[in-house]
């Protein structure tokens, strides 16, 4: 039977008209915005096109290098420590048992929440006053702490709340990969003699490469997009020393009314994600044409 | 097969997974156990979880803070952006799945990249063109972006369950005289229930907790729950007894479909990643 040609079009049409009108356009805009001076509160019209001076002016401004620090530095202490965690409680714990559903149901709970309810209730553990983690210390007879109030510790804060919500999905990532290893290469380096050790290092790990390389990429893309979490946790404090580069955006943008020069900054965001992203699709593309 | 286990590791298994639960579970208790408090016992004593559940700090927000209306704001963006991303999204993933057409890579790479865009790059061009397109303080401007931002997952995660679908089932139904259309409604659609289940709570898991972009772009009327949840949060203290409540509202929705579909919901997550 042959299709008529306007059938796949029917289709892929209003989806692909919708994503280039109001997320394709917007993404591109940003770009365009980074050339304009533009102040919140005035109308479009009377921004003026400035050139690469936004550009100019983000890169040479100190707190935006801190706050890119900032960001590499909550990516790569919170994707290791999730990664780890969930690749080594997966290798404990893939036997199958009983009631292994259920359990992984509770896993997935932190993850389905609203991030402004995860921010909420950290915020409310580390408080220093009532908090139930300085409770918790004063009863071990350990000396309270400041948390938010501390530049290093509400960074261990953020950390922590984001290995809370995302560690199970490494984990479950892992289950789900090493569920699929095949059974008889197991059995057969049991059959040679392999040791526990071996056999985690030499036969299964290698033949997950390629779920963790793809978890690492969800992870890491992830990373650099948190924001409403740390928002309403520590809103960037004290100082900048929590201020992720999305926020930094989001701060320069609404509170500090440069709507130019927070797009300038965002761009570099959006390039740092892009490229991972292309990384990303290098590895697994569901899309290509396959037949 | 396999042999059986020595009991004391039986036990250290299970030991593992219920310390891990508890980690997972504990803060989300939290959550509704601080919202059941005065604020009076919340100050004076945060470890001791026995005590009389009230429901004053639910009475107080959704009778003096003009919740409801933000209840009903979430419900609408929620549900509506759902629907119409799953129409969209199922039709677009049928045609990218199905069809060798001019554009088609360009459509799937430009999809697949747009899936990872932070929310933050979009905040700022977002706001200049909703306000262009006077869609600011309006629940079907959140609708549209929620839709627009969703898509692209939406797209990619039915891609995935459409290819699994035997071509050969359609090419019959074909024979049989089934049209284009009856083949993707009374064929395709019954068989991908799992993949739209999945995509159904993924999408209105965004579109229910988003929090930033609806601060942006909504006002006194149009708010959500997660922004009215925000206001709460003032330089002079939080009110915890009812922020924890407006939180457990939100939280309760992505509950109870975590746990009537956790299957979906995890099949979707290692969609792509882990076959099978």
């Amino acid at each position: 039977m042959k299709t008529p040609r306007w059938v796949p079009f029917f289709y892929v049409g209003p989806a692909v008209v919708l994503m280039a009108a109001a997320c394709l356009y917007p993404v591109l805009t940003a770009f365009q915005l980074a050339g304009y001076g533009w102040s919140m509160g005035t109308p479009w019209e009377s921004a003026r096109w400035v050139g690469w001076d936004n550009v100019v002016s983000a890169f040479g401004n100190e707190r935006v290098w801190s706050s890119l620090w900032t960001t590499l530095l909550f990516a790569a202490v919170c994707v290791s420590a999730e990664m780890a965690l969930g690749i080594a409680l997966a290798l404990a714990l893939e036997h199958k048992v009983r009631g292994m559903a259920f359990f992984r149901t509770l896993f997935i709970l932190p993850m389905m929440i609203a991030p402004i309810a995860v921010g909420l209730v950290w915020r409310y553990m580390f408080d220093a006053q009532f908090g139930p983690i300085n409770a918790a210390l004063t009863m071990f007879g350990l000396e309270p702490k400041t948390w938010l109030a501390d530049p290093t510790l509400a960074f261990v804060a953020i950390v922590i709340a984001d290995i809370w919500q995302w560690t199970p999905f490494v984990f479950i990532m892992m289950i789900a990969a090493l569920a699929n290893v095949d059974g008889s290469v197991i059995e057969a380096s049991r059959i040679d003699g392999a040791g526990w050790w071996q056999m985690t290092f030499r036969v299964k790990l290698p033949m997950v490469m390629h779920v963790i390389a793809i978890t690492l990429m969800m992870r890491l893309i992830d990373a650099f997009r948190v924001l409403e979490v740390v928002y309403v946790l520590t809103f960037g404090g004290p100082g900048d020393s929590t201020e992720i580069l999305s926020l930094h955006i989001y701060k320069t943008a609404f509170v500090g009314q440069q709507l130019g020069v927070a797009s300038a900054i965002s761009v570099l965001l959006l390039v740092v994600v892009a490229l991972l992203s292309w990384g990303a699709l290098r590895l697994s593309n569901p899309m290509k044409d396959e037949r | 097969m396999s042999m059986k286990r020595p009991v004391p590791l039986v036990i250290g298994h299970y030991t593992v997974l219920i310390v891990l639960a508890l980690l997972c579970v504990l803060p989300i208790l939290v959550i509704f156990a601080t919202s059941l408090r005065q604020q009076v016992q919340i100050f004076a004593e945060p470890l001791n979880f026995i005590f009389m559940p009230t429901l004053e700090n639910y009475r107080a927000v959704l009778e003096e803070d003009n919740l409801n209306r933000y209840l009903w704001n979430s419900l609408f963006v929620g549900v509506v952006s759902t629907v119409i991303t799953l129409v969209l999204g199922c039709m677009a993933a049928y045609g990218l799945a199905r069809f060798r057409f001019p554009g088609r890579q360009a459509v799937a790479y430009t999809t697949l990249l747009l899936r990872t865009v932070p929310l933050a790059v979009m905040a700022i061009p977002v706001f200049m063109i909703w306000n262009q397109w006077q869609l600011v303080n309006s629940l079907w401007g959140l609708v549209l972006l929620y839709v627009a931002v969703n898509l692209p997952f939406t797209i990619w995660l039915l891609y995935g369950f459409v290819l699994q679908v035997p071509v050969e089932l359609e090419e019959a139904a074909a024979i049989d005289g089934c049209g284009p259309i009856r083949i993707f409604t009374k064929v395709l659609l019954p068989l991908m229930a799992p993949g739209l289940a999945a995509a159904s709570i993924f999408t209105f898991r965004i579109a229910w907790n988003e929090f930033i972009l609806a601060l942006v772009l909504t006002d006194r009327q149009t708010r959500t729950l997660p922004v009215a949840a925000s206001l709460f949060i003032t330089d002079l203290g939080v009110d915890w007894g009812k922020v924890m409540a407006i939180a457990s509202l939100i939280a309760i929705p992505p509950l109870i479909f975590t746990f009537v579909a956790a299957r979906q919901i995890i099949s979707g997550l290692t969609a792509g990643a882990v076959k099978g």
